[in-house]
């Protein structure tokens, strides 16, 4: 057991080296000039810029102090916000973003849960069918125009109601957060719910519980006590990837709703071409995700025994 | 007891002992037959024929260029009118009054109510311009002129200054900003000695009327060179099914060209990368031993990577020149990211075919190698593999939108579905067609494809066959 934590683990910290050497090249074959602005620059004040952020080194040792600042922890200074470090920027703006992605895999968690068991239950019946329909819905539809959608819609009730039901964008209170969670947890939601559901159906049609029923055990206990925790167990495998899909998916709900999480920032980054926040939020995010799904497959470990960890 | 000879009859041998009632089916054939079976899978199959059509013939049918702006026409909703009413050119306006041009007709009347005194028009609203006369608000020494789209209400929202004047020598204003045809709401405001607002204000709805003169008819080629146009008479501007986008393109157009980037890279990354995938894991699973082991590491590496992090990443490495679409870079970025999971996928098939009893059976007549794996193995991996590559599909679409919605997709002025959400989400409480047009375009298809992927999975699962 914990030599597979152990390998697992070396595993990530080799894939996140991975992430980080590729991203670094990757930023440096960048066509463009990184110092370029509008304003006339003398060469004293770009040979000062360059010292500043490293670049009047050879490539390889940008890269080796790239790589010894990382195992320190350091991301290096924006280079649109001068004087701003990464780390300070992600310390300020990742909170945000893990607040909405916690509630969004709380939300798509236990909704497909509970969706998946229903249909599962109600098979081939009426709730199956309008269930099943939102999911393939859910499924299809782009998460931007979910979130436009429920954007415009808000703007509608509000004004209908006359009063501030919720509001359409910004960040502050849970009030803020209800709607784009919703959004984001959407489409793993729809997801969860499909694989709860099959999970669900080979459970229910399993001898356990043919034979909990022969005994006389109540419904609503073998549905908590039998079904529900048996058919949970795939739920639990495909979270690690689902945490993946919900932070990315957090850039498109942070841009669309304007609220300030690491992901809006990181899309900025891009558009403005921002190096070493590009650089430092990609090993971030990298090295989170594959933290995370290393962390989900050793819990598994640890919620179903049948799993023999080698 | 003996027997003769003449004892023994013969037995009727019969013929149909192993008649076969059924035609006998292959294994594409049976597979049909079930997905025929399945309506939604076929109600797929049609839409995505439909899809396929409107983006290979679309552009024959509906030979509009998907780049040409249509000024006149700028953000209109599908169905919305178009009719122009001819004007003499324009002439520029001293801010006398003016009197009821011969041939400037008005609509029903409008001439009878418009007011003599206060805030008023001073011509007929048209697309040429408004013209706003004015006598001076209470304690104004200023006026400034505000314009809205939306009424102004309790929060005093008066809109955009279009005007300003320190003192109270012009009582008029033309406005020719980028007039529509539509209701705005113009104010008037008083400004005192320093050009502070001062609370008296006037707010009048004005309907614009769309004009146009001859020459710009002629220009635009919407009449005949021969026909004699009147001031006063109706022209057609030009026909746009599905409206016009932000900047007049026309959205029927933009949707089919976008349809050919966005399914270029929904069906060819995808295709591409499941080869790769298929000859990767084929060889890896037929081989086995040390070469099998490290090359699913490399696999397994590969899929650990952040996948949309490292399109970005690839995206931005790969830099976007002037001109160029950037579609090939996303295509290459998808092959690469993409390939491990058929990868493992076809190496698990390969070793459990392998161990099949044919497959011994097949070697001991003296099949070698090449045969085995063009008779047995490919074939029995056809089914897992289309199915993977209808279930890629939907997926890279989705990416290409994605990317694209957040600006690292392909490069303006180049459609796909996902850049033209883009443009459309910022004008959606105003015209959502712009909007609800590529969504509905990138669901429909994402959706006939993941139906037609289930349809599939289960017509082609062999364990699946003949359980009914």
């Amino acid at each position: 057991m914990w030599l597979y934590i152990g390998k697992r683990l070396l595993q990530g910290i080799v894939t996140v080296w991975f992430i980080a050497t590729a991203t670094f090249f990757a930023m440096h074959n960048v066509p463009g000039d990184p110092l370029l602005t509008d304003r006339a620059m003398s060469p004293e004040i770009r040979a000062n810029l360059e010292a500043r952020y490293g670049l009047d080194q050879p490539l390889m040792t940008q890269y080796f102090i790239f790589l010894g600042n990382l195992a320190q922890g350091d991301l290096g200074i924006s280079f649109t916000h001068e004087n701003r470090s990464v780390n300070d920027i992600i310390r300020e703006r990742f909170p945000v973003s893990a607040t909405l992605g916690i509630l969004a895999i709380v939300i798509a968690g236990t909704g497909g849960v509970l969706w998946g068991a229903l249909t599962a239950i109600y098979r081939n019946r009426l709730p199956d069918y309008i269930i099943m329909f939102l999911v393939i819905l859910g499924i299809s539809v782009p998460s931007f125009v979910v979130a436009a959608l429920s954007q415009l819609a808000m703007v509608n009730i509000n004004d209908v109601i006359g009063r501030q039901v919720l509001p359409v964008a910004g960040w502050g209170s849970i009030r803020h957060m209800l709607i784009p969670a919703l959004v984001l947890g959407l489409s793993t939601m729809a997801y969860l719910t499909r694989l709860m559901r099959s999970s669900m159906l080979e459970i229910i049609s399993s001898d356990y519980v043919r034979t909990a029923k022969s005994k006389g055990v109540p419904p609503a206990r073998i549905f908590t006590k039998h079904q529900l925790r048996n058919a949970i167990l795939p739920v639990v495998t495909v979270l690690g990837p689902s945490i993946a899909a919900i932070t990315t998916g957090g850039f498109v709900v942070e841009l669309v709703f304007a609220i300030p999480g690491l992901g809006r920032f990181f899309v900025e980054a891009v558009q403005q071409l921002d190096y070493t926040v590009i650089m430092g939020t990609t090993v971030f995010y990298g090295a989170f995700l594959v933290f995370m799904v290393i962390i989900v497959d050793i819990l598994y470990g640890f919620i179903d025994p049948r799993v023999r960890l080698q | 007891m003996t027997f003769a000879p003449a004892d023994f009859t013969r037995l009727n041998q019969k013929q149909d002992v192993e008649l076969i009632t059924r035609p006998s089916l292959s294994y594409w054939q049976d597979s049909w037959l079930r997905l025929k079976a399945n309506r939604r899978a076929l109600v797929s199959l049609y839409i995505i024929a439909a899809i396929l059509f409107f983006t290979l013939a679309g552009p024959w049918l509906w030979p509009v260029n998907p780049a040409a702006q249509d000024l006149d026409q700028i953000s209109q909703p599908p169905g919305a009118e178009r009719t122009a009413i001819v004007v003499p050119p324009y002439q520029p306006w001293d801010g006398t009054a003016l009197v009821q041009e011969a041939g400037s007709r008005d609509t029903e009347g409008q001439e009878a109510e418009r007011p003599e005194t206060g805030f008023r028009l001073a011509a007929p609203a048209t697309t040429q311009g408004v013209r706003l006369s004015w006598e001076p608000l209470p304690g104004a020494t200023g006026h400034r002129v505000y314009r809205n789209l939306f009424p102004v209400g309790e929060e005093l929202a008066f809109g955009v200054p279009v005007a300003e004047y320190f003192t109270n020598d012009a009582l008029f204003f033309e406005d020719r900003l980028d007039v529509q045809p539509g209701t705005y709401y113009y104010s008037l405001v008083g400004l005192d000695e320093r050009g502070n607002l001062l609370e008296v204000f006037e707010t009048i709805a004005v309907d614009v009327r769309r004009v146009i003169t001859v020459e710009e008819a002629l220009e635009k080629g919407l009449v005949a060179q021969a026909a004699a146009l009147e001031p006063g008479d109706e022209v057609e501007l030009a026909l746009h099914p599905l409206g016009t986008d932000y900047i007049g393109r026309d959205m029927l157009a933009r949707l089919m060209a976008g349809a050919r980037v966005s399914l270029f890279i929904g069906i060819g990354a995808p295709v591409l990368f499941v080869l790769f995938g298929v000859i990767f894991g084929s060889i890896s699973g037929f081989v086995g031993g040390r070469v099998d082991a490290f090359m699913m590491r490399f696999a397994d590496f590969v899929v650990a990577l952040p996948f949309l992090l490292f399109m970005i990443l690839f995206k931005i490495a790969f830099g976007i020149g002037p001109g160029e679409s950037g579609v090939m870079p996303m295509l290459v970025a998808l092959v690469v990211l993409m390939w491990p999971a058929t990868a493992r996928l076809v190496r698990g098939q390969i070793l459990q075919i392998r161990e099949q009893g044919y497959i011994g059976a097949s070697q001991l007549l003296g099949a070698r190698t090449n045969y085995l794996i063009l008779r047995h193995m490919i074939p029995n991996t056809m089914g897992v593999i289309l199915v993977t590559i209808t279930f890629s599909i939907p997926n890279a679409i989705f990416i290409e939108a994605f990317l694209s919605f957040i600006g690292m997709g392909v490069a303006p002025p180049t459609p796909s579905w996902g850049s033209m959400s883009n443009e459309g989400i910022r004008n959606m409480l105003t015209t959502p067609h712009e909007l609800i047009f590529p969504a509905i375009m990138i669901s429909l298809t994402v959706l006939a494809f993941n139906l037609l992927g289930d349809g599939l999975r289960d017509a082609l699962d062999a364990r699946m066959r003949n359980t009914e």
